[in-house]
């Protein structure tokens, strides 16, 4: 066990937990964050997707001990009042099905937005692809970062 | 965590007084007055003291409040069709509510609401007319007493936007009706009038899913995301092969991972493994979901892996080609096909091979139970809430009464989440550990311990006479029976199997034999999205697309002609069992020739069929009926520049009755193509009675880039039945794929998965 301190949506968080233990159960299971979603644990699903320094991280694989004093951002953490651009857009072209992939979905898309605000289906296609959705939302994912993309 | 479940919508402590939710314990009492699983009938009142709001709950699914709040009571579970959205908007419409202030309540298992499992397509089917009729006696009963305050004739009164509304224009709340509710009687049921399809303003419109910014801002709550004071997590090691036993184990290494309580151990019963039971298994009870997964590879266990070890099913597979090609148990005859095939010019014989499909929700399977001394209280994200309660019940050896099942968000379902073998694992520990627990599947547990779709084999023999026309059609299929699951003696495909987009073989030919053989199940075999409709309409519809070439013919106006006249079919004087039909009459659910055709021809108007496609793209045409809606479709496919298969375009054309949500069964086809072609690309395997893939990587679902891209639902302006959409996307996507392959390759696929 060793204590961290993390930098979580902007708050100074310290947790005492083994290094070894994925980001995402300190997030879920130490935090009580449960926006962030356990999807496959090897990082193929793309679920437990959060933002690290602005980089889309799969946190299932990815070892607290790693974080190394890099901003983290959950989906808890994208807006304040849940009016982020990108979830408007999802709500505006009712993306989910189901909605577990979602917040992982949702992660990605703002971190492809952040460094490409004007994104092409490509560009989109790509960003995305670490990304499953079992219901097959993948059309309206892709409708909605397009019109996330004009109201950044 | 208090009773009712914090969806988050319904957090807000204060709702416990201000709602009356009828799963609370005073409600049972009215248990006994429930009849024919309904409770429309019975005027139940809650006054609270003087000043504090008053509710008015005039049967199982709605509530008025003197605060002016209409709550809705969901009953049929969420995993991804949109049902919690599209059941309450039946009943707002007929209500007069204003559906952006309406409040969705989620149901406990509990047989006073009905049928819950939410499963065969058929929520919408089964609870159209339930749910319009819940919403118009309330609305009766609020134009009677706004009447009377007014002193006018209730005819003279209407409801829009959660106001009564006289013919002079006067308006008085919902809400301020609900004291007045309370007095009067319930009215009989051919008092009350339903509204004409005209004056809907949600039914057949697009309707936003109640969830969906919940579901954007990460506050949407699945079954992994309750948490219990006190919550332990158990991640378990099963046998490997189904029907193994532990014989021994050793938990001294898992013992010493941090974080580490305990282990218990899980009864299998061996083989038949059952549907609802547990599959043999340890524990790994941990104070955190990583200590727990860690634990659970730390285990030593030694296992009799019991009489499935030496299960090959790639070997199976040649045992089934054997078997297709001699006689089989006849289950429909129609004429003579050996005289048919006999004195054919041409006989087309084909055989088709589908692989095992795991359902991979999204969400692994996972569910939590606090078991205390006479009562259990569970969480999870099941699709048959009432199954899984008598499950636990039974596994516990209490009366139901005494178990108490909540129902969160399904992070997909498929089918999967059907089965309670999870929910009863969760509190078989939970007793044992004397403290509330999850249960977390991890994804590698849930490739591994499925309840699979059966990989089958099929041979269709087609006879041609000397005019060309299709004399004969004989239809063999053999794959591995959910009943086996329970019953290994069932050998043959079930009646509701064959019923499954077999047996109802719609077309015109003089002489039809179907032909079952035997297989035996060596794990445990379950129904996933739209069932033995997938190997089915395959093999169906690629066979239909060979008989066309072959016929020189166009395959929309070869099966155009071969519908005949628009009627209405009855095969039960050929088939030798039960027509199952979905479960309804065919008097109420015809099979009618007519509607399938009009798909037929919309989808091929729609997708310019006949104009034909530029060079270096194709398209392939299938149609297939399935849980009462009939679905054509059209899929193109191209190739990239790396020789990768490419979907640009999708035309689905569907009738499936009175649209009720048209934006969700859009986006059930959107997804059920994508999850289609999914299945048109993997598969599992087994060896040695264990399976082969692990995770996503093996187990390998589209993702983006691959998926189909421009995907066009046609919904048919249709004045029948409702029925379901969630499960007919599928069985027709993956034949146009495979029909449109052939024409951009020129290789008829056979065999899934399919290799481009």
């Amino acid at each position: 066990m060793e204590d961290f301190s993390l930098s979580i949506n902007g708050k100074s968080i310290q947790v005492n937990v083994p290094s070894d233990m994925p980001l995402l159960w300190v997030l879920r299971d130490v935090l009580a964050m449960k926006g962030t979603k356990y999807g496959c644990g090897q990082g193929l699903c793309g679920s437990c997707t959060v933002l690290l320094d602005g980089n889309p991280i799969r946190t299932c694989a990815f070892p607290v001990g790693e974080v190394k004093g890099a901003k983290i951002v959950t989906i808890e953490g994208i807006s304040e009042a849940g009016d982020h651009p990108v979830q408007k857009a999802w709500v505006e072209h009712v993306v989910p099905q189901c909605g577990y992939c979602q917040s992982g979905q949702i992660m990605s898309a703002v971190a492809l937005l952040d460094r490409n605000p004007n994104p092409s289906d490509q560009d989109i296609e790509s960003a995305m692809s670490g990304n499953i959705c079992r219901c097959g939302t993948y059309n309206r994912i892709k409708e909605a970062i397009q019109t996330a993309s004009k109201n950044l | 965590m208090k009773s009712n479940f914090p969806f988050s919508k319904n957090q807000d402590p204060k709702d416990e007084s201000k709602v009356f939710v009828p799963s609370r314990r005073d409600f049972l009492k009215l248990g006994s007055l429930v009849t024919g699983g309904f409770l429309l009938g019975v005027n139940f009142q809650c006054a609270g003291p003087k000043g504090e709001t008053i509710t008015f709950a005039p049967n199982v699914y709605i509530i008025l409040d003197s605060d002016n709040q209409v709550t809705l009571v969901a009953h049929r579970s969420e995993m991804g069709t949109g049902i919690r959205t599209s059941l309450p908007m039946i009943m707002a419409d007929e209500l007069g509510a204003d559906w952006s202030k309406i409040k969705i309540i989620q149901a406990e298992a509990d047989q006073k609401f009905g049928d819950q499992n939410t499963d065969g397509s058929y929520s919408v089917r089964m609870f159209y007319e339930p749910m319009r009729m819940a919403g118009a006696t309330v609305r009766h009963m609020l134009t009677q007493a706004a009447a009377k305050k007014w002193s006018i004739e209730a005819s003279e009164c209407h409801t829009e936007n959660g106001q009564v509304v006289s013919s002079s224009g006067k308006t008085i709340d919902f809400g301020d009706l609900v004291a007045d509710l309370q007095t009067m009687e319930m009215p009989k049921p051919e008092e009350v009038k339903l509204k004409e399809k005209s004056s809907y303003k949600l039914i057949g419109t697009d309707v936003a899913i109640y969830d969906a910014k919940d579901i954007a801002t990460g506050k949407a709550v699945f079954g992994a995301d309750v948490d219990l004071p006190g919550m332990k997590v158990a991640v378990v090691q099963r046998s490997p092969v189904v029907g193994g036993k532990a014989l021994s184990y050793d938990d001294s290494t898992a013992l010493q991972i941090p974080g580490v309580l305990q282990t218990v151990k899980i009864e299998g019963q061996g083989v038949p493994a059952g549907l609802d039971k547990p599959l043999e298994g340890v524990a790994v009870v941990a104070d955190n979901t990583w200590a727990a997964m860690q634990g659970q590879k730390a285990l030593k266990i030694k296992w009799d892996l019991g009489p499935n070890q030496s299960y090959q099913s790639l070997q199976q597979i040649q045992e089934m080609l054997q078997s297709v090609k001699s006689n089989g148990k006849v289950r429909r005859e129609r004429g003579n096909f050996s005289s048919a095939s006999g004195s054919a010019s041409k006989v087309l014989d084909r055989t088709y091979v589908v692989p095992f499909y795991a359902h991979a929700t999204m969400e692994p399977p996972v569910a939590i139970a606090d078991w205390k001394e006479g009562f259990c209280e569970v969480w999870a994200p099941t699709q048959h809430p009432q199954w899984a309660r008598t499950a636990v019940a039974t596994a516990l050896g209490m009366p139901e009464e005494q178990v108490k099942v909540n129902v969160t968000l399904l992070g997909g379902g498929f089918g999967r989440k059907s089965k309670p073998d999870y929910v009863v694992e969760a509190a078989l520990v939970s007793k044992a550990v004397q403290a509330p627990v999850r249960v977390q599947w991890t994804r590698e547990d849930d490739i591994h311990h499925d309840f699979y779709h059966a990989q089958s084999v099929q041979r269709i023999r087609v006879a041609l006479d000397g005019q060309q026309n299709v004399s004969g059609w004989n239809h063999h299929t053999v794959f591995p029976s959910i009943g086996a699951t329970s019953n290994p003696d069932e050998l043959h495909p079930s009646d509701g199997e064959l019923g499954l987009g077999c047996i109802d073989f719609p077309f015109e030919v003089p002489n039809i034999r179907i032909e079952t053989h035997e297989s035996k199940a060596h794990t445990r075999i379950g129904w996933l999205r739209s069932v033995s409709n997938i190997h089915h309409s395959f093999a169906i519809n690629c066979m239909l697309d060979e008989v066309a070439e072959a016929k020189g013919m166009d395959p929309v106006d070869m099966l155009i002609g071969m519908l005949g006249e628009d009627r209405d079919l009855d095969f039960q004087s050929e088939i030798k069992g039960d027509f199952g039909n979905y479960g309804e009459p065919l008097d109420k659910f015809p099979w009618n020739t007519g509607r399938l055709k009009s798909v037929i021809q919309r989808v091929a108007q729609e997708s310019n069929w006949k104009a034909g496609i530029a060079s270096g793209k194709a398209m392939g045409f299938a149609v297939q009926k399935s849980f009462l809606t009939y679905v054509a479709c059209v899929v193109e496919v191209a190739k990239d520049g790396n020789g990768a298969l490419q979907v640009p375009v999708v035309h689905y054309a569907v009738d499936c009755g009175v649209p009720v949500n048209t934006d969700r069964i859009r986006s059930q086809f959107e997804g059920g193509a994508q999850f289609a072609l999914s299945l048109a690309l993997t598969g599992i395997n087994f060896e040695n009675g264990q399976v082969k893939e692990n995770n996503f990587d093996g187990y390998s679902v589209i993702r983006m880039p691959q998926s189909p891209k421009n995907i066009h639902v046609h919904i048919l302006d249709s004045q029948e039945k409702p029925t379901g959409v969630g499960e007919p996307p599928v069985p027709p996507f993956i034949p146009a794929l495979c029909n449109a392959v052939y024409k951009l390759t020129g290789n008829r696929i056979y065999e899934l998965p399919l290799k481009v």
